[in-house]
């Protein structure tokens, strides 16, 4: 199984600039580790001290908040796109075009 | 000249300096306007204040405006009414109004944070400014962008009540009705903000912008007699302005304006989206995300950017947040109606009904001086509203004609 997992502006820095990854987790916890152990630098952004996702870090899953599909029990599907979003987001943009 | 103002992680306390951007690389949590008081402490004064224009920029020391930025649009100042009639309707002695229905230039209390959300985009050089909105920020962006010379693009959900669509559009703005909630239009802004050079007034600008909400609580103290209420009731929906009007007494305080008083704060929200009244009343760390469902769309926010922040703000004071259901929020609207003649829209209505659920329950001492916030205006949400009256037939005009109707209707009274 395959989900893409879609990286925001401020964390692309930790991954080598790369704007989306494949990954093959079944969960939320279990993506949060396979993230982090590809790009180990990007833990302690994702993460805080308790091994919780951030609080201000909000998880979508096609467009809907993970929270509302079961959160960390929900179980991913084939071709899932991962939304990875600061809850406040936003920050002055190096590609823009407008 | 150094300037007394730069963002500042709420969380890992690093510094950015000021920048169109509105988390933390390190954390990805919010950043605030943090101000160098004692450079300030020399100018931000009650005389200074009191000689300044009547509007939200006599308080410009305290706000995050650029080196000699001029501003021009007299938003602000908005009435505090003594609420007598209200207050005898709910038994309390000292109740007030500060009435933002009438806020300049478009009715609600978004026209402050608008106000300085520009002067940054002037700032950063944004030809485009832009927000998610749920209809009064859209109305507020729209305009102050008329008149400051910004393209305005503005995201809202599809199903806003009409009033606040037409009140954008009036603006010349361009207008993006999404199919989804509040939350998903927010969602997408965040997206579009980082691939779009635009001056989003609730994303990337969100710090600036935030801090207009100050001056509701600078106006209250000054209008007051430089004196803070007891407790105040605030309406939430993303949850800035309640922690916005605190940090606003805690400078008064720190600088010397107002007496020191531990001001109790009250969260007021639609039972049909209560994530911040919910994680105060179940004392939760991390607020539950909701799907909006209630009238007060203004307030329909499920998954709210400052809750966590509002809600410790509502606990730390030692106040308490309560909901209402439609049913109550149209009371509300009625009854703030009636007995104060403010027509306030279904957030207005919230308050109202909060504020008399608070007093009843006994959170709120009726004798002490209590502040509802009434932040937009009645003539927005009429469709929240309409169905409660009934026209009567059109008479003839005569004078026995009407003779015969006042007399059917005494009779009708009567029967009641």
């Amino acid at each position: 199984m395959k989900i893409t997992v879609e990286i925001p502006t401020a964390l692309r820095r930790f991954t080598d600039g790369v704007q989306s990854i494949e990954c093959g987790s079944a969960t939320l916890p279990e993506l949060m580790s396979e993230i982090e152990s590809r790009f180990p630098a990007i833990s302690k952004h994702l993460r805080d001290d308790a091994g919780q996702v951030r609080r201000f870090i909000n998880i979508y899953v096609n467009e809907e908040d993970i929270r509302f599909l079961g959160g960390d029990s929900y179980k991913f599907r084939e071709g899932d796109r991962v939304l990875v979003v600061p809850s406040i987001a936003g920050g002055a943009p190096s590609n823009a075009c407008g | 000249m150094a300037e007394h103002f730069q963002l500042k992680c709420r969380e890992c306390g690093k510094l950015w300096g000021n920048q169109a951007r509105s988390f933390c690389e390190e954390c990805l949590s919010p950043l605030e306007v943090v101000y160098d008081l004692e450079a300030i402490r020399p100018v931000f004064t009650r005389k200074n204040i009191e000689a300044g224009p009547n509007n939200l920029w006599r308080y410009s020391a305290l706000l995050p405006l650029p080196d000699g930025y001029q501003a021009t649009l007299p938003t602000g100042f908005t009435p505090l009414v003594q609420a007598r009639r209200l207050g005898k309707k709910l038994g309390a002695s000292q109740l007030y109004v500060k009435n933002d229905a009438v806020c300049f230039p478009t009715l609600s209390f978004k026209d402050r944070v608008v106000a300085t959300a520009l002067a940054a985009a002037r700032r950063f050089g944004f030809q485009v400014v832009s927000c998610s909105s749920t209809g009064n920020l859209a109305n507020a962006v729209a305009a102050q962008a008329a008149r400051e010379g910004f393209d305005a693009w503005i995201f809202i959900p599809a199903d806003l009540e009409p009033a606040k669509i037409t009140g954008t559009q009036v603006f010349g703005a361009k207008l993006v009705r999404i199919a989804g909630n509040y939350d998903q239009v927010n969602r997408l802004c965040s997206q579009i903000a980082e691939k779009f050079n635009w001056g989003f007034v609730n994303v990337n600008l969100r710090p600036y912008y935030a801090e207009g909400s100050k001056t509701v609580g600078y106006e209250i103290a000054e209008q007051l007699g430089w004196r803070l209420p007891d407790n105040i009731v605030v309406p939430m929906a993303g949850g800035s302005l309640i922690t916005k009007i605190r940090k606003a007494f805690n400078e008064l305080i720190a600088l010397g304006l107002v007496e020191e008083k531990k001001v109790k704060f009250f969260g007021a929200q639609a039972t049909g989206c209560s994530p911040i009244s919910d994680a105060v009343k179940r004392n939760l760390d991390r607020f539950e995300p909701q799907k909006p469902a209630t009238i007060a769309r203004s307030l329909a926010i499920g998954n709210p950017a400052d809750g966590f922040y509002a809600s410790r703000a509502i606990r730390d004071s030692g106040g308490w947040a309560e909901d209402v259901s439609d049913a109550d929020i149209v009371k509300g609207i009625q009854l703030l109606a009636e007995h104060e003649g403010i027509f306030t829209e279904t957030a207005g209505g919230v308050t109202t009904g909060v504020t008399q659920k608070l007093i009843q329950q006994g959170y709120i001492n009726p004798s002490e001086i209590t502040v509802a916030c009434i932040t937009g205006n009645g003539l927005k949400t009429i469709d929240a509203i309409s169905q409660e009256y009934t026209l009567t037939p059109a008479i003839e005009p005569r004078l026995s004609v009407f003779e015969s109707f006042i007399n059917d209707r005494m009779v009708a009274v009567a029967g009641n």
